[in-house]
């Protein structure tokens, strides 16, 4: 674990600053979910929140990233607009995609969020194919796919990094491994789910394995990989492990038993930088509660916002099947 | 004028485009200094190189998505999937990402991106090497599907499909490769969603598409010497569809066969029948008959396979049959 002492402050407090916007948003969004504010499905990045935070901050605006089923997150860390997200989630026409597509397909090409997928393992293929981009158009952008243990296990994992390797792209394969493939463990349908970055050695690329929920750590080890990317190498395979706090969708059957979800909510990416940053006495906790009034008070008035926003008219349905 | 290959019109048109624009690239098994598993690159490999005329690897969905993904991010691409049989492999790339992005994500991002596929039997190639499945992406909204019959149709439709802004999938047949036609040594294009007339005639309305436009032809000339006058239409276009051409032609004839090689049960056929059915019910002076492969898998020997596979007598049995 590397000490807070070797990083620029800034560093530390803006990968901090992600992480509770994260945090505060997931947890806002839990809350209006329950009382029956949106309609259709959610699936929340709570506990996953140094992995995009700690990816994203490598990254450039024009840089490109593929989201999962279990997107906020990564569009939230590669600077997505809070209001245009909470009015996404919410079926209005001020939404990131005018209110048509949700939780599920939270996308801004603008900031190279190439869209959440609902498709496990479906935004692999496509980092390959951003990444395909970059080396043709020989630019030094780098595309990062953020997918989960359970689609280390899709046929399109395994097409994506061999495809990526084989061909040098600046692609850098990240696995949000929380252990749970929705309901089931994922220990019991793969023999090498504690490394899965040990995969990586099959198709002859760099893999790590580290803990996902220690922001500096995933800061360091995606740097390396980013630089190794645009410099030409080719791809990375980072594992990342963390804990899923939720369920896989809010309102589903959870299927761990009650004491493991609370083992495995005391594995905290929030608490564990707020904790290591007081320690070293970069933060006091007043400080620590300046951030989070600031931060919700922006999550509040992008739920006003988007409760305030025109729902889309029916026949808007019919636009944008070509283009 | 000329005559080229089938094949010789695709890779013109395709080298046209690409000596247009350094983004533009094909991506596939075989396609590189192989030439293609149906001889379509041929020498593109030589004029373009590696890393536009990129060999992949046996990997169906990360060649299509690798398309998608390079089409949203500043390039535009041709991925052949050499058998239509191989389609099913990345059905989930097609269907469930390059017709959906420019839609779901509101025009934020489109998918200039051509999938190249043979289709079609009558070459014993055996039941996984011989399907025709262009009804299962007529059914897809944010497709566009186009299935052109002759050198000169597909040399034009094939630039138009490159520069179209949408994922198209562009179905050729294996036995139309080799099969030579007039091709003008200008550029040219032909847009989407217009049928063409190969022969005019005023009996009978017999429409078609891909391989079976020849037989429908051969037909017709046939029974030309019984006196009996055939129009074949060819559709070229299943989305978007030529349904003024086919409506037009129906309202001269009053009779209608549609042949196509693939099966009768849920083929094109179908939707075109229902479509004359609807808006020009009251010019029909017999049923429609739809003329397409007797329900089994593609056998591999010529005596099972041309009896599953529509062949000219029953394109005429039909024919005869709604003249009756």
């Amino acid at each position: 674990m590397h000490s807070l002492k070797e990083f620029d402050k800034n560093i530390v407090l803006g990968l901090y600053e992600t992480i509770l916007k994260i945090r505060l948003f997931e947890e806002t969004q839990s809350r209006v979910f329950k009382a029956g504010e949106q309609e259709g499905f959610t699936h929340l990045y709570l506990g996953a929140e140094a992995v995009a935070a700690g990816v994203c901050s490598n990254l450039n605006k024009d840089d490109f990233i593929t989201s999962t089923h279990r997107g906020h997150g990564h569009m939230i860390a590669k600077g997505g607009d809070l209001k245009k997200m909470m009015a996404e989630l919410y079926g209005r026409s001020t939404g990131t995609c005018q209110g048509r597509s949700g939780s599920l397909h939270i996308a801004d090409r603008s900031i190279g969020v190439l869209g959440a997928n609902g498709i496990v393992g479906d935004g692999n293929p496509i980092a390959v194919g951003a990444g395909y981009s970059i080396k043709l158009r020989k630019t030094k952008q780098v595309a990062v796919s953020f997918f989960g243990d359970g689609a280390t296990n899709q046929g399109t994992f395994h097409e994506s990094v061999n495809m990526a390797a084989s061909f040098d792209l600046p692609v850098i394969f990240v696995i949000e491994n929380n252990q749970l493939s929705c309901g089931v463990p994922t220990g019991t349908v793969c023999k090498v789910l504690e490394n899965l970055g040990d995969r990586a050695a099959a198709y002859g690329i760099p893999g790590e394995n580290i803990d996902g929920t220690d922001v500096l750590e995933v800061y360091t080890v995606t740097k390396k990989a980013v630089e190794r990317a645009r410099s030409g190498e080719g791809p990375t395979l980072i594992n990342c492990k963390i804990t899923r706090h939720h369920g896989h969708f809010e309102g589903d059957i959870d299927i761990r038993t009650k004491e493991e979800v609370e083992k495995d909510l005391k594995i905290d990416p929030v608490d564990k930088i707020e904790t290591r940053m007081l320690e070293v006495n970069m933060i006091t906790k007043d400080g620590i509660k300046s951030y989070r009034e600031k931060t919700q008070k922006m999550i509040d008035e992008a739920v006003d916002f988007a409760r305030e926003s025109p729902v889309p008219k029916p026949e808007e349905a019919m636009k944008y099947v070509y283009a | 004028m000329r005559k080229i290959m089938y094949r010789e019109a695709l890779r013109e048109a395709m080298t046209e485009e690409m000596k247009k624009d350094d983004n533009l690239f094909m991506i596939g098994y075989d396609v590189g200094k192989y030439g293609g598993e149906h001889g379509i690159s041929g020498n593109m490999f030589d004029l373009f190189g590696d890393a536009r005329v990129k060999n992949a690897p046996i990997s169906e969905q990360a060649i299509v998505g690798c398309a998608i993904g390079a089409s949203i991010t500043g390039c535009r691409s041709i991925a052949e999937i050499p058998f239509g049989d191989f389609l099913p492999m990345c059905m989930d790339m097609i269907v469930n990402q390059a017709a959906k992005f420019h839609y779901t994500f509101s025009g934020q991002m489109n998918v200039p991106m051509v999938i190249l596929t043979a289709m079609g039997g009558y070459i014993r190639a055996a039941e996984q090497h011989s399907q025709c499945l262009e009804a299962w992406f007529m059914h897809v909204p944010g497709l566009k599907t186009v299935i052109p019959s002759t050198p000169y149709d597909a040399k034009g439709m094939m630039k138009t499909a490159i520069n179209d802004p949408n994922p198209v999938m562009f179905i050729e047949h294996k036995k139309l490769l080799p099969m030579k036609g007039n091709v003008p040594e200008e550029e040219y294009t032909i847009p989407f969603g217009v049928a063409d007339i190969k022969k005019e005639g005023n009996d009978v309305t017999l429409i078609t598409i891909s391989y079976v436009v020849h037989l429908a032809l051969k037909v017709a000339e046939e029974l030309e010497k019984e006196g009996i006058s055939v129009e074949v239409v060819d559709l070229r276009s299943l989305y978007p569809l030529d349904k003024e051409t086919v409506l037009n032609s129906v309202k001269k004839t009053g009779r209608v066969v549609i042949a196509h090689e693939a099966y009768v049960t849920g083929g094109v056929g179908a939707e075109i029948a229902a479509i004359i059915a609807d808006e020009a019910f009251g010019y029909l002076d017999s049923p429609i008959k739809r003329v397409g492969a007797k329900w089994a898998p593609i056998p591999f020997p010529s005596v099972l396979e041309d009896y599953v596979l529509p062949g000219t007598d029953d394109i005429k049995k039909a024919v005869n049959e709604v003249l009756e």
